[in-house]
This record gives structure tokens, C-alpha cells and sequence, in this order.
């Protein structure tokens, strides 16, 4: 009784550690890692910030919006776009037959989805390439009807695709598992098609899981690089991708201008957490 | 045999739909470009594929691979082990701030990656005088690659280990500490073993990631052949220079590590179903 009332008063004083643990060691490991952060991630990513304000305003735009910079930004945000808009398609196809179908090899089939996790970037990059470029066995097919894929905007989507396909899927899979199936057995009971059961009841279920991992893949696909140069062609104001200029600027010793682009790409990037974060609370309330 | 189907499974046309194109999507995205790399390695026989792994170069970019990874992991363990210890069994203000600091690496784009640490220790960086005076070399060197590799695969270690430590909660640590048991004894023997099996999935995706990076590990290389050319970026120079077999024998390699991962992280899953699958 004392216990929980002293407890209280404690919890009322609010502490900085409100509860004086037992266990030992949380100077030491929170001093090992604040450390560590700071001088491996915090700091270099504050240089960033610091190199590209050494300019004045009117330089920061020039270098974060001219017409090269800008042609990059909207081939890189709008192939990840396409890109993570043709995984939440096939994503949710996937997720939905490795859950409820049988069918052979499916072990080696889910162990491949998360083969873009594993291999290289620029091994993917290569060979994406030569599959899609117009001799190559992809390439081939379209190649007679005119179209291009290797070495066009086409071809960034698809190694984009690859980059972020196992995100989609697999953060659909643990909801569809949990998807109560008397749910849908009740609205088939009540005379609803099965139409009607993917559509209002299934689907809005999936919503918040969907919507997560199609940012996800987005936001892995906005910064990609070892896929992309391999098949993008690297065309300026045509295929040229946002982080392909900071190498190219770093290259000629512009590192004011890379550092500006990198900036517009981080702020990119935490807009992107910060939406993911809003998505995972919101389905979070949504569960609750 | 009865023709009723469940209500709750698909008509057979709509099961052959989504297969058929789950099928396609897959082969054209994921397995053909598997094949693609073991058939343009092989395109001129076996020999000259192994020649192309074997001579000095390539050698040379797998040593300087294995190095970066036998550096990178054992940090990032290192620091996996006190973050998430430091982060699952104490309560402090702005812990999910804490947890977010250290996912951003993987919010930041490989090449942003190398950039902070050339303009941090480049000739031109905060640090570029002072190290070019002491004769140290980072960036379009070794500890630059190390230093970019870290921060790409950062996370990976202690996100897997929070979850799990977090869940196991802090009641065995606290008997043992009560029972007389030191810091370091406590960790070795209670927590430890019950984080096993996670600290190896972060440990083998980590691995995956050091010696897969390209992005980073350009920026900050300098493309020395011999010198700072690890595999990926071997792999880039031999297939710029048209020689295809090369690039895609040494792809091959990469490849095959892919594999032997997928296989690895696989069995772990079996062996303990929390961790959880699909984190990059």
C-alpha cells in the first residue's frame, strides 16, 4: 500500500527517470550511444545543412531549383511514385496469395520477395539493364512496338520497382493473417458477393497497412541510386535522377551545389517519416 | 466432389487471375534478373567466369569487401547491444525521438550518405586541412569506406534488438541483479540468450547491407583500382568497361551471398517466428 502511494507521488513529481532502475549500466550504454550518433549520424548530417547555408539565399535557389535540379527532382519523385503505386498493386496480389492461396514452391516464393533486401544494388543495376535493354530478353519483346525501357525514364521505374517490392508486401502479410475471416464470413451470409466483401470489407481493413508500406517503398525509392544509373541512361534534363547530381556536382567540386540538393532530399525524407509516422497512428486509433 | 466453395475463398478464376499475373510480376522483376546474372557470368564457359573472380583486381575488391564488413558489423553490434539496452530497460523522456535518430540513416539516400562524411573529412571539409597536415587519409580511402558503410547499415542491429528487448521486459534482469549479479554477468547470462537469435537476424541483414553498399561507398572511394575498389564498385568499373563477363561474374558472387542471406534469414525465421520478416 505504501508502495503504490509512494509510487504515485513519485509519478506525480514526473523525474527525469521516473522509476530508479535496479539494472546497472544506463549511463554507460545511453553514453556509448548518444556518442555514437552523434559523431556517426548527427553531425556529418549537420555538415550538410552547414555547407548549404554558406551561401546566400538567392545562390541556395539557384542551386536547389534550376532547370537541371528540377527536371532530377521530378524524374526521381515521380518514377518512386509510379514505382510505389505499381507495388501497392502487385504488392497487395502478392501479400494476398502467399496468405490465403496454396500453390507450388511457395516457401522459394516467399524467400524471394525479400531477395531486393539482400542483393546489391549494383548487381540489380546491371542486370536489370541488360534483361530490359532492347536486345536484352525483356527488352526484346517490347522492342518491335517501339518502346523503350533501358536507358529512358521507362527503365528507372522498373529498377525502382524492384528496389521497393518487398515493402508492400510484407507489411500487408501480418494484417491479412489477422483479418478475422468470420468477418467475411458474416457478410457473405448476409447475401453480400464476394465483390462486395473484397471491396467494403476487406480492403478498408488493409487501408492504413497499404497505405504504410506504398509510402515506405516510395520513400526507399526517392534516395536510390546503385539500381537507377545502371538502366536510367543518365541523360541531363532527360534521365539524369536527383542523387546522380550530387555525384556529379560533387565531381566537379561544387560541394555547395550537392550539399543544397541533398538538403531538398533529406527534407524529403523527413517529410516522408513524419508522414509514415501520421499513417502508423492513424491506423493505430483506427485498431483500437 | 462438392462444387460449393467456402464463402470466404475466392472463385477458381479469380485465384488463376491473381496468380497468373503475382507470376509474371515476379519473374520479370525478381527471377529473371537472377537468371540474367548467372547466364551473362557463364556466357563464355566456366573458366573465364573464375578467371574473373580470381585475378588481382577482383581479389583485391573482395579483401577490401570482407574488411569493411569485418569492421562494420562488430561496430554496429557494438552499438546495437548498448542502444537497445539503454532504450529497453530504462524509462526516459523523448525515448521515441531517441528510437527515430537512429533509424534516419535509412530515411537518407546512400549518396547523402557519402556526402556528409566528404564534407566532413574531405579536402575541402571541416576537417580536410588539418588531416591533409597529419598526412591521414579518409575520404578516396579505406576509413571513409568503413565510415559510409557504418552509416548506411546502422539500424539495422539495434532495431531488430529494441523490439525484442523491449518485449522481454527487465523482471529476469532484475532478479539476477538482486541476486547479487554484476552488470556485465547479468547481460551475459540472462539477456544475452534471450536476444540470441534477434542480434543474428540484425547481424546477417547488416552483413547483407555492408558488403551489397554502392551508393555510399562510391562517393567516398575515389575508384582506385586495387586500392579502394570494394566488389560492388569493382563490378561497376568492369561492366563500363564493356567487359561483361567480369561484371557479371563478379555480380555472381554478390549473388550467391544474396542467396546464402535469404537461405540463412529463412531459418531463422523458422527458429524464432518473432522476428519479425520484410525489414529491410
Amino acid at each position: 500500500m505504501t508502495a503504490t502511494v509512494t509510487s504515485e507521488i513519485v509519478a506525480a513529481r514526473r523525474p527525469l527517470v521516473r522509476r530508479r532502475s535496479a539494472i546497472p549500466g544506463f549511463a554507460v550504454t545511453m553514453g556509448v550511444t548518444l556518442t555514437i550518433l552523434s559523431l556517426i549520424v548527427l553531425i556529418p548530417l549537420a555538415a550538410v545543412a552547414l555547407k548549404a547555408s554558406e551561401q546566400t539565399f538567392p545562390e541556395f535557389l539557384h542551386a536547389a531549383f534550376n532547370e537541371r535540379a528540377l527536371t532530377a527532382y521530378r524524374l526521381s519523385f515521380g518514377a518512386a511514385l509510379i514505382a510505389a503505386v505499381i507495388n501497392g498493386v502487385f504488392g497487395v496480389l502478392t501479400a494476398w496469395a502467399l496468405v490465403r492461396y496454396q500453390f507450388p514452391f511457395k516457401s522459394l516464393v516467399n524467400g524471394i520477395i525479400d531477395l531486393p533486401f539482400a542483393l546489391p544494388t549494383a548487381v540489380a543495376g546491371i542486370a536489370l539493364a541488360t534483361l530490359y535493354a532492347p536486345n536484352g530478353w525483356i527488352g526484346a519483346l517490347f522492342a518491335p512496338a517501339g518502346i523503350k525501357i533501358a536507358y529512358t525514364p521507362l527503365g528507372v521505374v522498373i529498377a525502382l520497382t524492384f528496389i521497393g517490392l518487398p515493402f508492400v508486401v510484407r507489411t500487408l502479410e501480418p494484417v491479412m493473417r489477422d483479418l478475422a475471416s468470420d468477418v467475411e464470413e458474416a457478410a457473405a451470409s448476409l447475401g453480400a458477393s464476394r465483390f462486395d466483401t473484397i471491396l467494403r470489407v476487406i480492403l478498408p481493413a488493409l487501408g492504413p497497412a497499404w497505405l504504410t508500406g506504398i509510402a515506405l517503398a516510395f520513400a526507399r525509392a526517392v534516395g536510390e541510386y546503385g539500381s537507377v544509373i545502371f538502366i536510367a541512361g543518365n541523360m541531363p534534363y532527360k534521365s539524369e535522377i536527383a542523387p546522380l547530381l550530387i555525384t556529379i556536382e560533387l565531381e566537379q567540386y561544387d560541394y555547395a551545389g550537392a550539399a543544397t540538393i541533398a538538403v531538398v532530399m533529406l527534407a524529403v525524407s523527413f517529410l516522408m517519416l513524419f508522414v509514415i509516422n501520421a499513417i502508423q497512428a492513424w491506423a493505430r486509433r483506427l485498431g483500437q | 466432389m462438392s462444387r460449393l466453395r467456402h464463402p470466404t475463398e475466392d472463385p477458381v478464376w479469380a485465384k488463376a487471375i491473381i496468380l497468373g499475373l503475382v507470376g509474371l510480376f515476379l519473374v520479370g522483376v525478381l527471377i529473371l534478373p537472377m537468371v540474367t546474372v548467372f547466364f551473362e557470368a557463364l556466357r563464355k564457359g566456366l573458366p573465364a567466369a573464375l578467371e574473373s573472380i580470381q585475378n588481382e583486381d577482383a581479389r583485391a575488391a573482395i579483401k577490401l569487401t570482407l574488411i569493411t564488413a569485418a569492421i562494420t558489423v562488430p561496430f554496429n553490434v557494438v552499438f546495437g547491444l548498448c542502444a537497445s539496452w539503454a532504450i529497453a530497460k530504462y524509462e526516459f523522456p523523448l525515448k521515441p525521438f531517441l528510437i527515430t535518430l537512429i533509424d534516419l540513416p535509412f530515411s537518407v539516400s546512400p549518396v547523402v550518405a557519402g556526402l556528409i562524411y566528404v564534407l566532413v573529412f574531405g579536402a575541402q571539409g571541416w576537417f580536410g586541412p588539418w588531416l591533409l597536415d597529419h598526412d591521414i587519409k579518409i575520404i578516396f580511402a579505406i576509413p571513409g569506406i568503413v565510415l559510409a558503410t557504418i552509416f548506411v547499415t546502422f539500424p539495422f542491429v539495434a532495431r531488430e534488438l529494441i523490439p525484442l528487448m523491449q518485449e522481454q521486459g527487465v523482471d529476469e534482469e532484475e532478479a539476477a541483479v538482486s541476486m547479487g549479479a554484476s552488470g556485465l554477468r547479468t547481460f551475459w547470462s540472462v539477456t544475452a540468450p534471450n536476444v540470441r537469435w534477434g542480434l543474428l537476424y540484425g547481424v546477417l541483414l547488416c552483413n547483407a547491407r555492408a558488403m551489397g553498399e554502392f551508393g555510399a561507398v562510391s562517393v567516398v572511394s575515389g575508384h582506385i583500382r586495387g586500392l579502394t575498389n570494394t566488389m560492388p564498385l569493382h563490378v561497376e568499373i568492369l561492366y563500363n568497361e564493356y567487359d561483361f563477363v567480369g561484371a557479371f561474374a563478379v555480380a555472381g558472387l554478390l549473388c550467391f551471398l544474396a542467396i546464402v542471406t535469404l537461405v540463412l534469414k529463412a531459418l531463422l525465421e523458422l527458429v524464432q517466428p518473432q522476428s519479425r520478416p520484410g525489414r529491410h
